[in-house]
């Protein structure tokens, strides 16, 4: 007999009684469920298997990454946002490096920046063939999720010869990078550009025209655009209802100026669209991978990985073993001595959620003296219960798997 | 444009600055509520990017101060904009905006369970990503990072 | 469609991989066998039989959890080991997989999740966040699932590797494996129980 249970205090009855005679259920679809894919946790109240209404809890993930961002140096806050999407891990990484060179007036070298989208832009497809792979569980179809998930191992390989790490990558540096890209992760990289649009489509065969997957997912939850807007919804979820909003285009960062790329759109926002459209950033993504390979192998410079700051870039070993300057440096970028501005500074980049925000505000110290990290889930989910009202639960379900809801963004 | 907020809001704007990129309005917690209205409604100001909190702790020359500061962006003429406003820790109590944009309904909730700020006319104000029973608002400057009760990890191992 | 390394130029800098060998059996207990029969202590017989059919619950909430999809894909394969089928429901799992931060928050569903459980149960702490709180040494993370459950085998690693989830695995097969009978009805494994207050 279990007492340790935290029952929300509006789970008062388990029969609602209504209108009409009707007595109404209340399901907990609670935190721990194979289907919510994260921990958060929904009480509906449901007349048979629609849904009337949907009271969300969320916070069982909650680890507090803007209280213990008050208390590290800059370059160690780069850990902490890997963990937030961690899907998309080097997204919210190079935001973050973004943001602090914004407040520093740091400018870095086209190469950084191209090096920087193909490693976002690798993120943003690896986040992509999560979601829409599990959309596809979702329905039913593993067959999807099974092949795909192969491909996404690819791209673990190559953030391992980019940085070491597969997942929580924590890569790259204020100024740049830690190290050049060797020569296995352009191999690597040229490799995935000719295989991966084969494995992408035949992913594509298995879904997109199925009629069963069409079926289940067209006008399941559709959502209307001034909704989604009054909502707070970026992303693909917007991009779904219709509106072409992304930050790449809206505010360039990064030099994605320089890139040719489409932003795909749908039509009503519903759980094809966003499929859809999360299908076709895909595509988008390895054209702009593509287009940056092959600036860098015009370029004539293929060593400069870093913004020349010393400051704030920590110098080669050999350096700092032998003069006396790079020594110094090495020791107050460590010890976080550097000097920083006082002043704030709000930076987004296009996340695979949507706009990932980034709100520093420094008062000259080692740490931040505020962050804020604008999640795009945390906007966007609190529009769920208007998704489901009236709406079947497997459908609800559904709707929830489409919009890419990861705990550890929601949460933070 | 940022004229026009200065000419109809005259006494409300207390100070205006530029960060880098973002120009950023410090201004009256009373008239917050009316200048989203009119930055909403005449100014184009479509899409609400963030609310969040601010602690400033009481220094020689002020008391404690808790602060929220609201990001707006204007699709269509790509301008973004920050409003702040303070209001002293004793009363913490702001209009709520849930009426202009319902994405600051969970914002608002955040920034209640963080620092404490409650939001009048908010229908749901309760903790959002701590326990509801938690005793204390933890993003404030006085509260510490680690559980004080734990027994595991020695401090002095850790340099604090 | 082929593998993935299909057309992928080999370098000559890296050392050739080891040709594979036959498949290995997993052998079998000591015993003594004769023309039609084979005797072996009821313990090793049945901890062989449960070691290769472990029903592992997996309880993901954050990072850890994508690495463990990741294990179980094709690549890594946790199905090799007998665990094709994961169960979400507590009642129908032996091994509970805690893999990723556990808040205080999420501290009683979680002692609630272990305590549907029927005997005999392991649990796995994947990850530094389950084993000690991790990075987050914070007012609202629970430093270690160790506090309100007793933990099998700890992985560490933020992620851990796949290989190392699978080392882990192992480690709770050798454990499943070596179980005596009367294990769970010994004072000792009472005694545990009661130090977490569990009955």
């Amino acid at each position: 007999m279990s007492t340790g249970i935290a029952k929300p205090d509006f789970w008062q009855h388990d029969l609602v009684p209504a209108a009409e005679h009707k007595e109404l259920n209340v399901l907990n679809l609670g935190p721990t469920h194979p289907a919510t894919h994260g921990i958060f946790q929904n009480v509906l109240t449901m007349d048979g298997e629609y849904i009337q209404s949907a009271e969300q809890t969320i916070g069982y993930i909650h680890r507090a990454f803007e209280k213990i961002a008050e208390r590290r140096p800059f370059y160690q806050i780069t850990t902490l946002t890997d963990r937030m999407n961690y899907c998309s891990a080097p997204i919210n990484n190079m935001g973050w490096h973004m943001t602090v060179e914004k407040l520093l007036h740091i400018e870095t070298p086209k190469r950084v920046d191209y090096l920087r989208i193909i490693a976002m832009e690798l993120a943003r497809i690896a986040d992509h063939i999560v979601c829409n792979a599990v959309i596809g569980v979702d329905t039913g179809a593993l067959t999807g999720f099974t092949f795909i998930f192969q491909d996404r191992e690819f791209i673990y390989e190559i953030f391992e010869e980019i940085c070491g790490a597969r997942l929580t990558t924590n890569m790259g540096r204020i100024g740049g990078f830690e190290r050049n890209f060797n020569d296995i992760a352009w191999r690597k990289t040229k490799h995935f550009l000719d295989y991966f649009p084969k494995k992408l489509k035949e992913f594509e065969n298995l879904l997109m025209r199925n009629r069963i997957f069409m079926d289940r997912c067209i006008n399941c939850g559709p959502f209307p655009l001034d909704r989604a807007l009054a909502y707070g919804f970026t992303g693909p979820n917007l991009r779904a209802c219709g509106l072409d909003y992304d930050v790449r285009v809206m505010d360039p960062y990064c030099s994605y100026e320089d890139f040719d790329f489409k932003i795909p759109i749908g039509q009503n926002g519903d759980v094809y669209d966003r499929f859809m459209v999360r299908q076709k950033e895909m595509w988008e993504s390895l054209k702009i991978i593509r287009q940056a390979v092959e600036k860098c192998e015009k370029m004539s410079d293929k060593t400069t990985f870093t913004a020349d700051v010393p400051e704030w870039v920590l110098p080669p070993k050999e350096e700092v073993y032998n003069e006396m300057e790079a020594l110094i440096y090495h020791f107050k970028i460590v010890m976080g001595e550097s000097d920083v501005p006082v002043g704030e500074v709000y930076h987004c980049v296009e996340g695979a959620n949507g706009e990932l925000g980034f709100y520093l505000v420094s008062d000259g110290g080692r740490t931040p003296a505020r962050v804020h990290f604008r999640r795009p889930c945390f906007v966007y989910y609190q529009a769920f219960p208007e998704m489901v009202k009236g709406i079947m639960l497997s459908d609800a379900i559904l709707s929830m798997s489409s919009m890419n809801v990861i705990a550890g963004e929601l949460d933070a | 444009m940022v004229d026009r907020l200065g000419a109809a809001f005259p006494e409300a704007v207390l100070a205006q600055e530029q960060f880098h990129d973002m120009r950023c309005f410090t201004v009256r917690k009373e008239s917050l509520h009316d200048i989203l209205r009119f930055l909403r409604d005449e100014l184009d100001f479509n899409f609400l990017t963030t609310l969040c909190g601010m602690h400033y702790p009481a220094t020689e020359g002020q008391e404690d101060l808790l602060g929220l500061v609201i990001h707006l962006h204007s699709f269509r003429n790509r301008h973004r904009i920050r409003l702040k406003a303070n209001t002293p820790l004793k009363d913490p109590a702001f209009p709520t905006f849930t009426d202009l944009w319902p994405a600051t309904n969970w914002m608002e909730r955040e920034a209640f369970d963080f620092y404490g700020l409650t939001f009048t006319g908010h229908p749901n104000l309760k903790r959002i990503l701590n326990m509801e029973d938690f005793p204390a608002f933890p993003m404030r400057k006085d509260y510490p990072l680690e559980d004080p009760t734990r027994e595991d990890k020695n401090d002095s191992m850790f340099g604090r | 469609m082929g593998s993935v390394r299909e057309g992928m130029t080999k370098p000559t800098d890296i050392a050739p991989r080891p040709a594979l060998g036959k498949p290995t059996i997993v052998p079998g207990p000591a015993g003594h066998e004769g023309a039609g029969f084979f005797a072996t202590r009821l313990d090793d017989a049945v901890g062989l039989a449960r070691k290769n059919s472990i029903w592992p619950l997996p309880f993901a909430t954050s990072c850890c959890g994508i690495e463990f999809m990741a294990t179980m894909g094709s690549n890594y394969d946790l199905a090799r080991f007998g665990m094709e089928r994961l169960s979400f429901s507590p009642r129908q799992s032996d091994l509970l997989m805690v893999m990723g931060t556990i808040a205080k928050k999420m501290g009683p569903i979680l002692r609630d999740v272990y305590t549907q459980m029927a005997e005999p149960k392991w649990v796995l702490s994947m990850g530094a966040c389950a084993s000690s709180g991790g990075i987050f040494d914070t007012y609202s993370v629970l430093q270690g699932i160790d506090r309100i459950i007793p933990v099998d085998v700890y992985i560490p690693g933020c992620p851990p590797r796949p290989e190392q989830v699978i080392d882990g695995i192992l480690k709770i097969q050798e454990l499943v494996a070596n179980e005596g009978s009367r294990r769970r009805y010994s004072k000792e494994y009472e005694d545990l129980m009661k130090q977490y207050k569990i009955d």
